[in-house]
């Protein structure tokens, strides 16, 4: 295992903010650390990375215990969410700036910097200063200043926060591919479950300073451990009591078999799906149909509908 | 231009010029009243000379004990918590608010001929630098202080996380980020400290050719009724305030260029 | 360890150059009671310096906050060129020797020069008098309200007084409701600051005022005065009544000044 946190707990002040939280990362593996904000996960990737001090727990990197090992001997690369640019420095000294402390040889240093900031695509601007570059591109320069100094972990916090949506989306795809690459185990904490899904290999749910929920994307999403998760990692509706998907509702105009009736109130285009809002058994829900499915079944408000789960379809009984 | 515009830039303008502009301009004209060779004659004269070779001496060296110790209190105001910390925080600014008079009085009460410390620095060479001491401690520490606060932890934690100890941290990214600052503030406190004249009057003693400051050479120049002379010596102040102030104008824009 | 090494030598250092001299001071002042201290307040030197203090004071506050408000408007609010200019001219008397302001002002408002010599023919007598010294504190104190309202103004922005036009306010009405309360702390503070700048102004006003006693003379030169007589606690007592003065003024300035120091978060 690359990190291994065992019992961790963390206060601050009279507010717990991580209970007992266990986790291990493969190495090699990149693991999203999803959950709602003030779930804990900053503050689990700052313990990690040493910023913070556990009150009681154990942090391990590499099969070494690191937990009172100070940041600059945990062999980590912290990426913060708004970059903590050198301000004073170049592009170019901003990311030799962790060989420079190392003392490596000047010729050295130019050669991996120049590498890395190929491979963060930043070559031509290697004399700017922070200043005069894009959100997009600070964070890229935060990245490849972080790996300058080959770390065994690599550790994100909400890398694309603090970026409009169309760049978050490019840059997402583009750490998938990075990772692919360099393959360095790195954790990245996000709120977004779908850059986690799309991003991920392991998701680690944390909620309320625990750890709900681990596994693979794909699992985490088809079961759910909780309603919680459930809610958190995409669309739910209601139907009899049960917890569904809205894409995971089969509707009809005659009865069926196990269905409950239900009155249509709205119908919502919405390019390539349609949205069917209806009433059923005194709930509002509603389920998500293609278009195609809505023209054939003609619906309108005020028809009277029938719906049932899709065969396979995951659900999760809702205490009442 | 409106006209509401130019009424008011004149009214400004007028009221300017009747108070500080003709007669600061008084003064230029004045200490070339008796030609070029006698302003020479007036601050090469011994007395006035070795006036305004202690005025920025004592100047140049209390902005440099400025540097030091008004960064190290701006450090400790706003990265240290301890009791007693928001009372330091208010009396930093007491020089600002006490008359130059009344600092030059106490200075001597503590360390004058009467000392209860048996420290007698009145009418010494070290009693002037002491009194520009007091009087510009605050510039320093309140151009580094909003800096400071300003300053990016992160910054420091990346630092922390790219394998740098403090020590490298503080001369590699918190330096450099507060030296505009530092400098700006030492540069306030060298144009407080040339222009100094109410708190070196008690402690310095005024004695020609030794503790002697440039505002108290003008001073009795003016009660001499040398006006010319006191003029003359009046300009080279004015001329170093300026350079003073050009520099740190440059320092400024090097500040936020970088920023 | 560090910490606490810088920590002792920022306390220390502000405790042996302002703490105990100006404690020194007000305990020795107050070392036989409030009688004597009273005593040397009330003697009619003393009170007659009070009131000189008083009234240059009061006029140049007065002077200094009309020209303060209106200048600030002028370079925050308006374009024209020269504009750099005018706000340096405006900090420039920061830069200037009390002693040199005395002696420009002799040099252009003096009897013995044109200006002062026709104001004299009119009866009116700047310097040696009450005029002069309230010019010299006008011009010490001269930036103070200025800069302390100027970034209030421009963090105002001007769209409220652009509201208030829309609305059919006139300029003085819009002033008067939306201007002035937006920076009435900013003013405060400024107030505050040229207040206790002029009440102690010491260099200029001894050029100018000839420093006769009973009749120009102020608090500060009274202190002055007082010790170079061997009066100690008339001295002393003039200065811990300054300096209690002084104290107010930092405590007022801390309760107005906006929130940009107050804490270390």
């Amino acid at each position: 295992m690359a990190i291994e946190v065992r019992d961790v707990n963390k206060s601050f002040g009279a507010t717990p903010v991580l209970r007992d939280v266990s986790l291990d990362v493969a190495a090699g593996s990149l693991t999203a650390l999803l959950g709602p904000s003030g779930g804990g996960k900053s503050t689990l990737l700052r313990v990690i990375a040493g910023l913070e001090q556990p009150d009681t727990g154990t942090v391990r990197i590499s099969g070494v215990d690191a937990t009172r090992l100070a940041p600059q001997r945990r062999g980590v690369g912290f990426v913060f969410q708004h970059y903590a640019a050198f301000k004073h420095l170049t592009v170019f000294r901003n990311v030799a700036f962790g060989l420079e402390v190392r003392k490596r040889p000047k010729d050295e240093i130019r050669k991996r910097v120049m590498e890395l900031l190929e491979l963060v695509h930043l070559e031509k601007l290697a004399d700017r200063y922070p200043s005069q570059l894009s959100g997009g591109q600070r964070q890229r320069m935060a990245l490849a200043r972080a790996l300058a100094v080959e770390p065994q972990v690599l550790l994100l916090d909400e890398p694309f926060g603090a970026l409009d949506a169309q760049v978050r989306k490019e840059l997402r795809t583009w750490l998938r591919r990075l990772h692919d690459e360099v393959h360095v185990t790195t954790v990245f904490v996000t709120h977004d479950q779908e850059e986690a899904i799309e991003v991920a290999d392991t998701i680690v749910l944390l909620a309320g300073g625990e750890v709900v929920q681990s596994g693979s994307p794909g699992e985490v999403y088809d079961n759910p451990a909780n309603p919680f998760v459930m809610r958190f990692l995409g669309p739910v509706t209601e139907l009899d009591g049960n917890l569904v998907r809205p894409h995971d509702v089969e509707i009809s105009q005659d009865p069926v078999e196990g269905g409950s009736s239900a009155l249509v109130s709205r119908v919502v285009k919405l390019g390539f799906e349609v949205r069917v809002e209806v009433e059923v058994g005194g709930h509002e829900a509603w389920v998500q149909v293609t278009r195609e499915q809505a023209d054939r079944l003609d619906l309108k408000p005020g028809d009277t509908v029938h719906l049932r789960p899709v065969p396979g379809a995951r659900s999760l009984v809702l205490a009442v | 231009m409106a006209g509401g515009t130019a009424a008011g830039l004149g009214v400004v303008v007028m009221y300017l010029s009747l108070i500080v502009l003709i007669p600061l301009a008084a003064v230029v004209w004045r200490s070339m009243d008796d030609g070029p060779g006698y302003f020479w004659r007036s601050i090469t004269a011994p007395d006035a000379w070795a006036a305004l070779s202690l005025t920025i001496g004592a100047s140049a060296l209390v902005a440099l004990l400025n540097l030091v110790m008004g960064t190290i209190i701006a450090w400790v105001l706003v990265r240290d918590r301890f009791p007693g910390r928001a009372v330091l925080e208010t009396i930093i600014d007491l020089p600002f608010a006490l008359p130059t008079i009344v600092a030059g009085l106490v200075l001597l009460a503590l360390y004058g001929p009467q000392s209860p410390l048996g420290v007698n620095l009145a009418y010494s060479r070290v009693g002037v630098v002491l009194a520009l001491m007091f009087v510009t401690l605050p510039f320093v520490v309140r151009t580094v202080q909003p800096v400071l606060l300003e300053l990016d932890k992160e910054m420091e934690q990346a630092a922390a996380s790219l394998g740098a100890g403090p020590f490298q941290t503080f001369r590699r990214i918190i330096l450099p980020n507060l030296l505009p600052a530092m400098l700006s503030g030492t540069a306030l406190a060298f144009t407080r400290a040339i222009a100094e004249f109410g708190s070196t009057v008690l402690i310095s003693g005024n004695l020609p050719f030794k503790t002697q400051v440039a505002a108290v050479n003008i001073f009795s120049q003016i009660e001499g009724d040398n006006t010319t002379g006191a003029a003359a010596i009046s300009t080279v102040l004015l001329v170093v305030a300026l350079v003073a102030l050009v520099t740190l104008d440059l320092l400024q824009r090097w500040g936020k260029r970088r920023g | 360890m560090a910490k606490h090494v810088l920590r002792l030598i920022a306390v220390a250092y502000v405790m042996f150059l302002l703490v105990l001299p100006v404690g020194l001071i007000i305990w020795q002042t107050f070392g036989d009671g409030l009688g004597p201290f009273f005593e040397s307040l009330t003697s009619p030197s003393a009170l007659h310096a009070f009131k000189v203090t008083l009234t240059v004071a009061g006029l140049a506050v007065v002077a200094n906050t009309i020209f303060g408000v209106g200048v600030a408007i002028l370079l925050v609010r308006h374009e024209f060129p020269g504009k750099r200019l005018l706000g340096a001219f405006v900090d420039l008397p920061m830069a200037v020797s009390p002693v040199v302001v005395g002696l420009a002002l002799i040099l252009v408002y003096g009897r013995f020069s044109p200006v002062g010599g026709l104001l004299e023919s009119w009866g009116i007598q700047v310097i040696f008098s009450t005029p002069g010294m309230v010019i010299a504190t006008v011009f010490v104190a001269m930036p103070l309200v200025a800069r302390s309202i100027i970034p209030v103004l421009e963090e105002l922005g001007d769209e409220q007084e652009q509201a208030a036009h829309t609305l059919g306010a006139s300029r003085l009405q819009t002033f008067l409701r939306i201007t002035l309360p937006g920076i009435r702390w900013a003013l405060g503070y400024g107030l505050v600051l040229c207040l206790a700048r002029s009440l102690g102004e010491y260099g200029a006003v001894a050029v100018v005022s000839g420093r006769l006693v009973d009749q120009t003379q102020t608090l500060t030169l009274l202190v002055e005065e007082r010790f170079q007589n061997y009066d100690q606690q008339g001295a002393f007592a003039a200065a811990t009544t300054l300096a209690l003065i002084a104290v107010v003024t930092l405590l007022l300035t801390k309760l107005l000044r906006p929130k940009d120091r107050s804490d270390g978060n």
